[in-house]
């Protein structure tokens, strides 16, 4: 066994476990307010990164214009998702919602493909090529920089969840909608809000994650990662996003390494299916409590 | 309107087709079906073929999510198991065509047996993403054992039928619509019977249903054993329909395509898995046709691909919003406007 070989794997994993981490963290965040399992979280990314494209590509802005301008455009892409498709079915099955985001993410796939077309396209380099040393080990300078934009904004989302009045006021909605609106809470902008910050952070993690790997149409691929991570983490629980993002980044990168890339997949799925068997809600997930 | 329909007996009242209309519109039907191939082109019979094996399919996701209410994203998978059963038997064995389409079907029962386990403790979209894992294990096993042909897949010869190759869609179409036809007449009957109210009950509450003794474990295994044997047998259809099997022929899409047939039919009705299965199969294909009807020229082809994949979300969403109870309850409508129509106005 090559224990550095081993170490510069499992760094590699840790920090793509980070992007996984922040992007369950978009899904848990909606999730958690209302209960919507947002399977077009890949897609989203996706739309993040290609707006990211249009701005400092097509429009040729400069970087510190065009992330901030991705990053609205998508959280009004969020509120429009959330007025026009959210809303209505309030109080549906959960499994018409988890269809119609579904239909969301083959929706925003054709979008993409007819104004984008299907090709790979590159993303500007916005860091340098050196390469990262941790001791001995090689880490990619745009994974390095991305786990580490990931870890900050996770801080500042988890920070804004703790303190600011309007985190408080989701994790209340979180908790009891009824409750929280008899206390003076508008729920229903509280669920707009969610979204537009959702999709804002889906953004953010769709651009590092098309500078890593170049942006294309059948990048919600990734998003299948990002649901196995908030399903082995607990849909509901933004400690299990953390280390679900982690653990799965880790044995995605493990299992590349030693097993062959076929089977990243395959391991994470399997992993997925134990979690299930043993933990049927996830590692951290809420039990739900069934009455009759 | 509707008059003279009063039922004297028990058996009349739990007919499948009650009233002497819907037996003559049946009739109507079945005579269309017969005469179909005679009347139709190649491409036309092509397309029943592919609406008919969607058909079946559609039909067992609907007893397993439409009438159990457990969602599996897994159709696909139990499909894939059956057109490779069959493709095995063909080439390895070459046992005769309906024994192989059978044993296609038994296989996937046996898969959808095994990937039913954990749907006892685990629930509701848990459990749809459970499936989904169950899929990418599939393709993976299609993809990477030595007797399955790996990433190029198996070859199917013509299935032979009385000495006769079935090769064309022509021949094809009076097996695979009888086939299709048969099932759809055992899922409707399944909910006549024990099994089937079981199923149901599970569907709308499952701790009453366990509490009225109904052994949880059991129905939702034989929901999800019997949904994959329809998935086992429309996946062998499939196989000796197209004719090549390769782990790229069943992807997570298509059972996506499944759940959004029964979803925009109208889930826990069999009629609405027919509709919806032929409203999601034709509604590429028109669209197809009208681009083929506009001026050459337009570089319109391009955007095909998208534009279908744009349609195709919009009528989930389209539906679940402006629909829920699919193309089902549109079907109950217009027949109630007939039923009551000088009434009602």
């Amino acid at each position: 066994m090559d224990w550095a070989y081993l170490f510069e794997i499992s760094l590699t994993g840790i920090a793509s476990g980070g992007l996984y981490a922040l992007a369950a963290l978009a899904f848990v965040m909606v999730y958690k307010a209302t209960k919507v399992v947002n399977i077009a979280i890949g897609e989203m990314l996706m739309i993040g990164a290609y707006l990211f494209f249009t701005f400092a590509v097509t429009f040729a802005f400069p970087l510190w214009l065009a992330v901030p301008a991705a990053v609205l455009a998508a959280g009004l892409l969020g509120a429009v998702i959330e007025r026009s498709m959210i809303r209505p079915l309030l109080g549906e099955p959960p499994i018409s919602v988890f269809m119609v985001m579904v239909g969301l993410s083959s929706v925003l796939v054709g979008l993409v493909e007819l104004i984008w077309t299907a090709d790979q396209r590159r993303l500007p380099d916005f860091v340098s090529n050196t390469p990262i040393m941790i001791g001995d080990a090689f880490l990619a300078p745009k994974v390095f920089y991305g786990a580490l934009v990931a870890v900050v904004l996770i801080a500042v989302v988890l920070l804004v969840f703790r303190y600011w009045r309007g985190g408080v006021a989701l994790r209340a909605t979180a908790s009891d909608p009824a409750a929280a609106y008899s206390m003076g809470i508008n729920v229903p902008r509280v669920f707009s809000l969610t979204w537009v910050a959702s999709a804002m952070i889906a953004a953010v993690s769709g651009i590092i994650v098309g500078s890593i790997g170049g942006i294309s149409s059948s990048m919600g691929v990734f998003g299948l990662s990002v649901l196995v991570v908030v399903i082995v983490g607990g849909l509901d629980s933004v400690l299990g996003a953390l280390v679900g993002g982690l653990l799965i980044g880790l044995v995605e990168a493990l299992a590349g390494a030693f097993l062959g890339g076929e089977y990243k997949l395959l391991v994470t799925f399997i992993v997925l299916v134990l979690v299930l068997m043993i933990r049927p809600y996830g590692l951290f997930g809420t039990h739900e409590i069934e009455r009759l | 309107m509707r008059i003279g329909t009063l039922k004297e007996t028990y058996i009349a009242d739990a007919a499948l087709f009650d009233s002497r209309t819907q037996q003559v519109w049946l009739a109507v039907g079945a005579a269309l079906l017969l005469l179909f191939p005679f009347m139709a082109s190649d491409y036309w019979l092509y397309l029943a073929c592919l609406v008919s094996i969607n058909v079946a399919s559609a039909t067992g996701l609907n007893i397993l999510t439409g009438y159990t209410g457990l969602v599996s994203l897994g159709q696909a998978a139990f499909m894939g198991l059956g057109a490779y059963t069959v493709a095995l038997l063909e080439l390895r064995v070459g046992s005769p065509f309906l024994l192989n389409l059978l044993a296609g079907g038994f296989v996937a029962m046996l898969g959808g047996l095994i990937v039913g386990i954990p749907s006892l403790r685990v629930k509701g979209l848990y459990l749809a993403i459970a499936t989904i894992a169950a899929s990418f294990i599939a393709h993976f096993l299609f993809a990477n054992t030595a007797f399955t042909g790996g990433t190029g897949g198996l070859t199917v010869p013509p299935a032979k039928l009385f000495g006769v190759p079935l090769d064309t869609s022509f021949r094809l179409y009076w097996v695979i619509v009888p086939a299709t036809v048969l099932m759809l007449l055992g899922g409707a009957n399944l909910f006549r019977t024990r099994v089937g109210r079981a199923f149901i009950a599970i569907r709308d509450r499952d701790i009453s249903a366990e509490v009225l003794g109904i052994p949880l474990l059991r129905y939702k295994l034989l929901s999800f054993g019997l949904s994959s044997f329809y998935a086992g047998v429309a996946g062998g259809l499939w196989a000796y329909f197209f004719r090549v099997v390769t782990p790229e022929s069943f992807p997570l899409s298509m059972s996506i395509f499944f759940l959004a047939a029964i979803i925009v039919g109208g889930m826990g009705s069999i009629l609405g898995g027919i509709l919806g299965a032929v409203f999601m199969t034709m509604v590429p294909e028109l669209l197809k046709l009208g681009v083929a009807l506009l001026p050459r020229g337009t570089e319109l082809t391009v955007f095909l691909s998208p534009v279908r994949t744009v349609l195709f979300g919009l009528l989930i969403i389209g539906f679940l919003v402006f629909e829920p109870h699919g193309l089902a309850e549109v079907w109950r409508r217009i027949r109630r406007f007939f039923h009551l129509w000088p009434f009602r106005n």
